[in-house]
This record gives structure tokens, C-alpha cells and sequence, in this order.
């Protein structure tokens, strides 16, 4: 039993931090985070030379890492810094590749930007709904919120192929692209396609895709717990230094209990995160990937709305960072699954 | 990052299988598993077993007979332990006052009480609160006066576990009025035999006789008998509070009732089809199981911790909170399983009576109303948050 970081996980996990609280102070991503293209496009190479990218995915895909914790190392990183970067799309690229066996070493170098465009409106989750076909090398169907998809060069795009579910190459270029940004910040687009071009990339895609989203998911959680992490750090210094009634408000049990409750929370949050990430490539991957947003589902909304709630007027500014870190707190819930979805995937296994 | 146990720590627990595979008697494994009233003589028994093993004192350093055993064998020691249904060791004599003994008691104390412990000779009971002084246990007021060689107690004790078991108490209480009230306490050994002591019992809320109250008048008790220095007590009962915290969470409990949750669900029916298929209980089912497979990482991070840097942090309240918290709610479905089936009011007779045994637990209801204490005793949950709101937060 061993809960440190390896070396090389923990000088990454270092890089990335110091890197993100350089060169994203709160002022430099309010700048860039709300407006196109929502990240700092010229930050993006100076991130990938730390080599986040690389982690991501495994040696035979050209990369170094790929595993539960490297994604974890990498994305709590990005959480605790609040990045607008579109790394969880780029994961998801990296995760379809390499089930395809394709080359990936424009993506891992961070030259060439990738989206995943998997969910639609009436299928914002679950791989079953998915409307948009692939019919004589074009595909038409309309993907709503692609991460990162308003900054993207190519998209992977899931479509069904006959009975299955099949992986098509999209270029940006090809296809009708309506970028714009998201409430807590970092950008999306909703992906138009009508008889566009598209190049399979992998047939009977649908394990592959479910593994990806669980990268994702995964990913999603950690980024919740750096996320969490800073916001209770937020917090508590509020509550240190904010006097109300002559005395630090700190000082008041009311809020002392409910902060304790905040740290009992964030602490299962982290646990669950660490359980998914030893479970991923296991049999039981999915139903531990979808405890564990189940849980941060819940954790992070609880952990956004008190943060807020304590800080009082302040919080509903935009000068505060704990409106921004609350922000994305809440909408981690609605990516790749929420707590309903994933709720219902943990239940699945009792009926037998 | 690496969540598997050692080659050892397999092994060992492979060892704890087989040993509680031949050792452990059926019928208090049943007795246990159908939540049915343990009696002395079962206690005893176990107990027995375990000495004649040298696994009673599992927590004890081998100088004073105990195991030795490193935190984590501990854990699988007690996780084993909930999932065969063995009787929970009673705590008094061995993770309390063992423990206070090997660390502030004089050597005689150590080779006089120490064996009796271990052959079941003794069996301690704790007189820690008061009715004025249940979270704020400082305020005590249940004096002892030295006179000559020794002090007289007056006072009242109260919520005595299994006292009426025990043939001796040890108690916290008032040596002297100056100061701090924490610093005028003390912690002092008393034969149960000895004159003016008078043990009544209380009727807890599901029906049971589980705790007592001691009364105290004008009780002389040798002053030998006290443990460390006078007006030392409060530092016993502190260093107490912190001790032996790794299975404060009882995850192996909450194992066992999840496990017993979903087989009842499975069996019970609603609209005729398997209540577990009823999405919305499924649901709860399973917000508890997800809480649950966290706390068994938070507790395995903890027991790291007490593993690596000796002693485990404050944090460890955490544990207590949502251990509970997660007991708590596995004792609510298992009574919400039942319906109505859980209403019968629990006696002798249907615990003998194998059609009803079979139909669910019998103690169903009993046990959710029983372990309502968990969140009360041991440091109220709320009395953790402050220890958090202190140790942890630094607010």
C-alpha cells in the first residue's frame, strides 16, 4: 500500500501546477478564459513542452504514461489552477487513437488540436441516442457542446455505421463549426454536419468509445478535486480574515461545522478519484469510473454552492475567484455523465 | 500510487481466514449475524479463544502480551473479523485501559492488571460521563478526596457500557477545584465490590439493557490505585480520545450490513418483483455503497498514515463522521426493506423462532434505533467537527 506519487508523476504534477500559477494568474484567465478562442492559444505549446500531453497517453502510442494516475496527476493539476486549456477533449482524442492504432504524434506534441464530438442534444450522455450516420464517406447529424471543438483542427467524430457505432475523422475546415464559450469558462462549439466529408478511424468503435469517456470521466473527477482543493483553501482564508461582528466569521459555528462537512467531502471526493484511477483497464472500470463522478457530482455542486453561500455578497462578483472556481465546480457535473447517468450505471449491477 | 497489500499482508490475512474459519463457534457467528443479544458467557468464550491464540490484545505492543501487529494487519485483522460475524471484542479493558496502562501506568499496575485483562479475570467497565457532563466532559464534578492512603468518591457516573458484566471501573474524576477544570481531574481505578458503589441499570430506546449508571457514596479507594499523577487524568483521557482510532470507521461493519442490505432487497417484494429492482431504492442502495467504497480508500489513506508517520492525524474525526453517518444509513434501508415486517417489537421468543429468523432480521428496527448512537457516543459528531474546526481547519 503506497498512497504517495511516483518521482516522475510528482515532478510533473509540480511543473504543471507552478506553470498554471505563473502564467494563469486569476487576472491573465479571466482575460482569456471568456473570450475566443477561451484559452491562451499561445500558452497551449509552452504546456505541452512540460510534456501534460505526453502523460496522457501510453509508451506504444508515443507517449510516457496513460494509466488511472497519470490522468489524475495531470488533471487535478489543471483543476487546482481553474485551466481553460482544452486538454479533456485532447485526452479523449488521445484515447481513440490509440485504440485505432493511428499515429498521434501531431496531438501529443501539441501542434495540431483535436476534438471529440461524441454527444448531441437528445444524447448528451449515453452512446445509445447518438442520431448522427455515416452514410458513403460523408456524415450528417448535429454534435452540441464538443469541448474544445471552437478551437479544434480535427474533429473525432462517433457516428452510427450500420449497427454499430463507427469513429470518422472530421476536418474543421470540412464541416460547419459554431464556436463559443462556456459559463465557467474555457470554450465549445456545436459541430453542423450535412453529407461532410469524414475518414473512418476505427469500426465497431463503441468499447472504444466507452473507455474513452471513462478516461474522461475520470479526468473530470480529478480536475474536481484540485478544483475542490483550492476552493476550500479560498474559503478558509475567508473565513480567517473576514470580520463581521468584530470577530472573524470563522469564529462562528455555524460555519466552522458546515466547513468541516466541505473538508469530510473533498476527502471522499479524493478517495473515490484514487479508487477509479486503480480500477481503469479492469473489469469493474466503468462501474468504479461512474461511482466516482457520481459522487464528485454531488461533492463539487455541494462544495461550489456553500463556498459561495459563506463568502456571502462577494462571491456573486465576478472579482472574486471563488465565483469562477464555483462556476466550473457545478458544470463539471453535466460533462461526460451526471450524477443521474452515472448514478443508474452503478445501480445496473444489482438486479441480477 | 499502489492499493494492493503486501505479499505478507496476504498471507496474514489468509492466516486470519483459516484461524477464524476453525475457531470462530457457529452459534455465536449466527448470534451475530441475526443481530441477537450477546450474553457474558458468549463474550467470555470469544475472548478465550482469541487469548488462548494470543490475538486478544491485537493492539497491545508483545511486551504486555499482545500481538504487535503493524496498523494495517490491525485493519485486516478487524476487517476479517466483521465478515466472519465474529462478537466485537469488548473494548474496555483492551483497547482502553490496556493501553493507558502500558503508557502511564506504574509497573506494579502493568503486571497486576494487565494479565487479568488478557484470562478474562477482569472485566472493566469506563466511568467517563456524568449527567452534567456528557460533550463537555471537563465539567465533571464526581469528587475523590484524599484521606490518608486513600480518596473517597462521591459522585454519579452514567452511561456504563456492559457495567453490569464488570467487576471493576475506571473513572475520571475531581481531584481538585482550582484552575481549569481540565486540570484539577484525575483517573483512578475502583473495585466495583467496594462499599457505596451501587450499579442501576437504563432501559435504552429499542428496549435494551446495554448501559447502566454508577453511583458513588463515600467510596474509599486505596490511593495506589491512581494511574499517572493526580490531577493528571485529563491527559489520559485526551491521549484515549486518539488512540486506537484506525476502526473508528467501521468499515467492516458497514461491509457486512451492505452486503445483508441487497440480500434482503433481493428477497423482499414489492409489486412482485425483487424490491431491488425498484430503481428509486436501488438508487439509495447505491448512494450508500458509493459512499462506502470511498471511505474504505479514506480509511486505507488514514491507516497509511498511522502506518508511515507512526500515529495517525486528527483527520481521523473523519472517519468517525461518515463512518457513522454510512452505519447509520445501512441500518435505515435494512429497516425500510422490511416495511412493516420491521415493526415487531424484538423478544426471546422470536429470536428462537427459525420462520421469523429466516423472514429477515428480527432486530431489525432495534439495531437503526440502537445505532443511532453511533453518532452520539465517542465524541458526538458535532464534538468531531469541532476537533476538525481546531486541529484542521485552524479557524
Amino acid at each position: 500500500m503506497d498512497f504517495t506519487l511516483t518521482e516522475d508523476r510528482r515532478m510533473l504534477s509540480d511543473s504543471l501546477s507552478r506553470f498554471l500559477a505563473d502564467k494563469y494568474t486569476y487576472d491573465h484567465r479571466a482575460k482569456v478564459a471568456y473570450e475566443a478562442p477561451f484559452h491562451d492559444a499561445g500558452l497551449w505549446s509552452e504546456m505541452c513542452e512540460i510534456g501534460v500531453l505526453y502523460a496522457l497517453a501510453p509508451e506504444d502510442a508515443g507517449g510516457f504514461g496513460g494509466g488511472g494516475f497519470d490522468i489524475t496527476t495531470v488533471f487535478e493539476a489543471l483543476g487546482r489552477g481553474l485551466s481553460p486549456a482544452p486538454v479533456l477533449g485532447t485526452l479523449l482524442a488521445s484515447k481513440l487513437l490509440t485504440a485505432a492504432g493511428a499515429d498521434q504524434s501531431a496531438l501529443l506534441d501539441g501542434s495540431v488540436r483535436y476534438a471529440v464530438a461524441i454527444g448531441e442534444l437528445d444524447a448528451p450522455y449515453d452512446l445509445d441516442g447518438i442520431a448522427t450516420e455515416a452514410s458513403g464517406g460523408t456524415l450528417t447529424g448535429r454534435k452540441s457542446v464538443v469541448y474544445g471543438g471552437n478551437d479544434a483542427e480535427v474533429f473525432l467524430v462517433a457516428a452510427k455505421s450500420g449497427d454499430g457505432l463507427a469513429i470518422y475523422e472530421v476536418k474543421a475546415s470540412d464541416a460547419d463549426v459554431t464556436g463559443y464559450g462556456l459559463i465557467d469558462g474555457g470554450g465549445a462549439a456545436e459541430l453542423f454536419l450535412d453529407k461532410t466529408p469524414g475518414t473512418e478511424v476505427l469500426a465497431n468503435a463503441r468499447d472504444a468509445l466507452e473507455d474513452a469517456l471513462d478516461a474522461g470521466r475520470l479526468a473530470l473527477c480529478a480536475e474536481a478535486v484540485g478544483a475542490m482543493d483550492a476552493t476550500n483553501e479560498i474559503l478558509l482564508d475567508y473565513l480567517r480574515t473576514r470580520k463581521q461582528f468584530g470577530v472573524p466569521i470563522g469564529k462562528f459555528q455555524a460555519l466552522q461545522h458546515r466547513a468541516v462537512d466541505l473538508v469530510t467531502e473533498i476527502e471522499q471526493a479524493r478517495s473515490i478519484t484514487i479508487f477509479a484511477a486503480s480500477r481503469m483497464g479492469e473489469a469493474d472500470q466503468a462501474r468504479s469510473v461512474s461511482m466516482a463522478k457520481t459522487l464528485i457530482g454531488r461533492a463539487a455542486r455541494l462544495v461550489s454552492e456553500e463556498a459561495i453561500q459563506m463568502h456571502g455578497g462577494i462571491a456573486m462578483t465576478w472579482e472574486a475567484s471563488v465565483s469562477h472556481y464555483g462556476k466550473r465546480l457545478v458544470m463539471i457535473d453535466a460533462q461526460l455523465g451526471d450524477v443521474d447517468y452515472n448514478l443508474e450505471r452503478v445501480m445496473a449491477g444489482y438486479a441480477a | 500510487m499502489d492499493l494492493s497489500f503486501t505479499k505478507e499482508e496476504q498471507e496474514f490475512r489468509e492466516e486470519v481466514r483459516a484461524f477464524l474459519d476453525e475457531k470462530l463457534p457457529e452459534e455465536l457467528a449466527e448470534k451475530v449475524r441475526i443481530g441477537g443479544e450477546l450474553d457474558k458467557a458468549d463474550m467470555d468464550r470469544w475472548h478465550a479463544i482469541l487469548n488462548e491464540k494470543g490475538w486478544l490484545a491485537y493492539g497491545w505492543p508483545v511486551e504486555f502480551g499482545g500481538t504487535g501487529w503493524s496498523p494495517v494487519q490491525k485493519h485486516i485483522f478487524e476487517e476479517e473479523a466483521a465478515a466472519a460475524n465474529a462478537p466485537r471484542i469488548v473494548p474496555f479493558g483492551l483497547a482502553m485501559l490496556g493501553p493507558v496502562l502500558h503508557k502511564f501506568g506504574s509497573k506494579e499496575q502493568q503486571d497486576e492488571i494487565l494479565p487479568r485483562i488478557l484470562d478474562g479475570s477482569d472485566w472493566w467497565c469506563q466511568g467517563y460521563s456524568e449527567p452534567g457532563a456528557g460533550s463537555d466532559l471537563a465539567s465533571l464534578k464526581t469528587r475523590a478526596v484524599r484521606d490518608g492512603a486513600d480518596y473517597v468518591i462521591n459522585g454519579q457516573k452514567t452511561w456504563t457500557t456492559l457495567g453490569q458484566h464488570a467487576n471493576k471501573i475506571f473513572c475520571l474524576v475531581r481531584t481538585s477545584t482550582e484552575g481549569k477544570p481540565q486540570e484539577g481531574i484525575s483517573f483512578i481505578l475502583v473495585d466495583l465490590d467496594t462499599p457505596g458503589i451501587e450499579m442501576r441499570p437504563i432501559r435504552l430506546i429499542e428496549g435494551g439493557h446495554e448501559v447502566n449508571e454508577v453511583f458513588f457514596t463515600d467510596v474509599r479507594v486505596p490511593a495506589e490505585n491512581l494511574v499517572g499523577e493526580e490531577n493528571q487524568g485529563w491527559t489520559i483521557a485526551k491521549f484515549l480520545l486518539t488512540h486506537e482510532r484506525t476502526n473508528i470507521a467501521g468499515v467492516g461493519f458497514s461491509m457486512k450490513a451492505l452486503e445483508e442490505v441487497k440480500a434482503l432487497a433481493r428477497r423482499t417484494k414489492r409489486g412482485g418483483k425483487p424490491l431491488i429492482e425498484n430503481p428509486l431504492f436501488a438508487a439509495r442502495i447505491a448512494d450508500v455503497e458509493i459512499e462506502l467504497e470511498a471511505m474504505k480508500i479514506t480509511n486505507l489513506r488514514m491507516l497509511y498514515t498511522a502506518q508511515t508517520q507512526g500515529a495517525p492525524g486528527p483527520e481521523t474525526s473523519i472517519l468517525k463522521i461518515k463512518g457513522t453517518v454510512i452505519r447509520q444509513a445501512l441500518n435505515d434501508l435494512s429497516r425500510r426493506a422490511l416495511g412493516p415486517a420491521a415493526a415487531p417489537f424484538p423478544s426471546e421468543d422470536m429470536f428462537g423462532n427459525a420462520a421469523l429468523v429466516e423472514a429477515g432480521d428480527v432486530n431489525n428496527a432495534a439495531d437503526y434505533f440502537n445505532n443511532r448512537k453511533l453518532s452520539i457516543f465517542g465524541g458526538s459528531n458535532e464534538i468531531q467537527r469541532n476537533i476538525l474546526t481546531k486541529a484542521m481547519l485552524e479557524l
